[in-house]
């Protein structure tokens, strides 16, 4: 048996059919669990959208019957502000960034992007009675290691701040991944993006925000670099290049 | 069973650890042990890929071509790598987002390969099996040993329930922010291997 098992023409057979079988099993197992992972992902986003809206709790278990009660998704063009039509469930802001025609190279780009698509997806949270009193809008940032994917919930001034969610990052545990941490996220409700004067002045103050600071939350312990970063993405997205034309433009005209 | 096979499923869990004697499979019980639930997670996996590889590996032992076989080995591996990932992100969607990157370097923990190589090229397929189990199992063992001192000295939590309460949390526990970070686990590993050394001295190597 040894003898012969070591032929050419046995060997290219033998690698070629161990090929096959492998590449059998795997292409069965991702066709057979797409739909699964599609789900998931999918509830993932949703559970994370309720969040930043603040129906979570409410939500419970029910978190698709919840969302598709109260949230509508619309496409916005990021330059005009205006609402265009889209497909907003497979909208993927970092697969148009990487697509010249879907995306620009921002003048300032403080969150670290790189590209920003030209269309993005918000979320209008409707309350029992059927008018909007959230959005939520998508924002992604460079944080420490990486980008650091979240909402910001807004009431309907889009202006005062309702939360502050991060859905995927990868901050060191312990240190920047305590952007998670409830105590944290419970300092942002009421915060003010904007001043008066309509400028950027959101963001994380070292040491700890004063009492009286309506624009400022306390920065993340040991965490500088992450600070940085959130402060910057969110300086970013709602500045010009970001989210301003919408907001300025749906504080004028509202929902059409 | 016989004792033969018991002998090869519980033999590697102290008395020839992966870890703690052969010093494989460091990388990873480096990244993953920060939690009690990622390293059990990662244990199980483990555990499915060693022994699958090695059942397939055995099976097929006698075709294997002996100037491809790492190839194969690595085909066989890498496949059942794929296919476990794919189960965590249907299955656990919050825990694959965490662990995404190691699992897929499953594929070059050198436990895997090591085993296949040693042992299931030469021996039956059932034994093989029980080896990959066991191997896995060891591996298992040392990661959830190391998990429960860094998440518990690290975040003051055991799977994500509160043991000690944080002083960020108005407790009285100040974490430990070495624990967190992955090197920490040299430090944990060390320890465990000292203590299983002055427990069984025949593992300390002759100088």
């Amino acid at each position: 048996m040894s003898s012969n098992k070591e032929t050419f023409g046995k060997t290219v057979g033998f690698v070629l059919a161990v090929c096959v079988v492998c590449a059998l099993l795997v292409s069965f197992s991702a066709v057979q669990l797409k739909p699964l992972q599609k789900a998931n992902k999918l509830l993932d986003q949703q559970t994370k959208i309720l969040e930043a809206s603040g129906l979570l709790e409410k939500a419970g278990k029910d978190i698709v019957k919840t969302y598709n009660e109260f949230v509508v998704a619309r496409m916005i063009n990021l330059d005009s502000g205006e609402f265009v039509e889209g497909d907003v469930i497979n909208f993927d802001e970092r697969r148009n960034a990487r697509d010249k025609a879907l995306s620009i190279k921002p003048e300032n780009d403080l969150a670290g992007i790189n590209r920003r698509s030209n269309t993005a997806v918000v979320y209008l949270v409707k309350d029992e009675s059927g008018s909007i009193n959230t959005v939520v809008l998508p924002i992604v940032g460079s944080g420490l290691w990486d980008l650091m994917y979240g909402y910001v919930g807004l009431e309907s001034d889009l202006n005062t701040v309702k939360s502050v969610i991060y859905s995927d990052h990868k901050e060191t545990p312990g240190l920047g991944a305590e952007v998670l941490n409830p105590k944290w996220k419970a300092l942002w409700p009421g915060k003010k993006i904007y001043n008066d004067a309509g400028e950027v002045k959101a963001k994380l103050v070292k040491g700890g925000a004063k009492a009286n600071d309506i624009h400022g939350v306390d920065a993340l312990s040991g965490a500088t670099l992450t600070s940085n970063g959130v402060t910057h993405t969110l300086q970013f997205w709602f500045g010009k290049e970001g989210y301003e034309s919408f907001i300025t433009k749906y504080r004028a005209e509202g929902v059409k | 069973m016989s004792s033969d096979a018991k002998k090869v499923l519980t033999g590697p869990i102290v008395d020839n650890n992966p870890i703690a004697l052969q010093v494989l499979g460091i990388c990873s019980a480096l990244a993953v042990t920060s939690s009690m639930a990622n390293a059990l997670v990662m244990t199980l996996a483990v555990v499915f890929v060693t022994a699958f590889s090695n059942l397939f590996i055995s099976i097929i032992r006698n075709h294997i071509p002996s100037s491809v076989r790492i190839i194969v080995q690595m085909a066989i591996i890498a496949s059942l790598v794929i296919v476990v990932d794919q189960v965590l992100k249907a299955f656990s969607y919050q825990l694959s987002k965490e662990l995404a990157v190691f699992v897929g370097l499953i594929i070059t923990n050198c436990i895997v390969m090591g085993r296949a190589e040693a042992f299931a090229m030469k021996e039956k397929p059932v034994v093989s099996f029980l080896d990959g189990i066991g191997n896995g199992l060891g591996y298992g063992v040392i990661l959830m040993t190391v998990a429960f001192f860094r998440e518990l000295l690290g975040f003051g939590t055991l799977f994500g329930i509160e043991i000690l309460p944080l002083v960020q949390n108005d407790g009285w526990y100040q974490a430990n922010g070495l624990l967190v970070l992955p090197f920490s686990s040299f430090f944990v590993i060390g320890l465990i291997i000292w203590a299983i050394r002055q427990w069984k001295p025949e593992q300390v190597e002759k100088d």
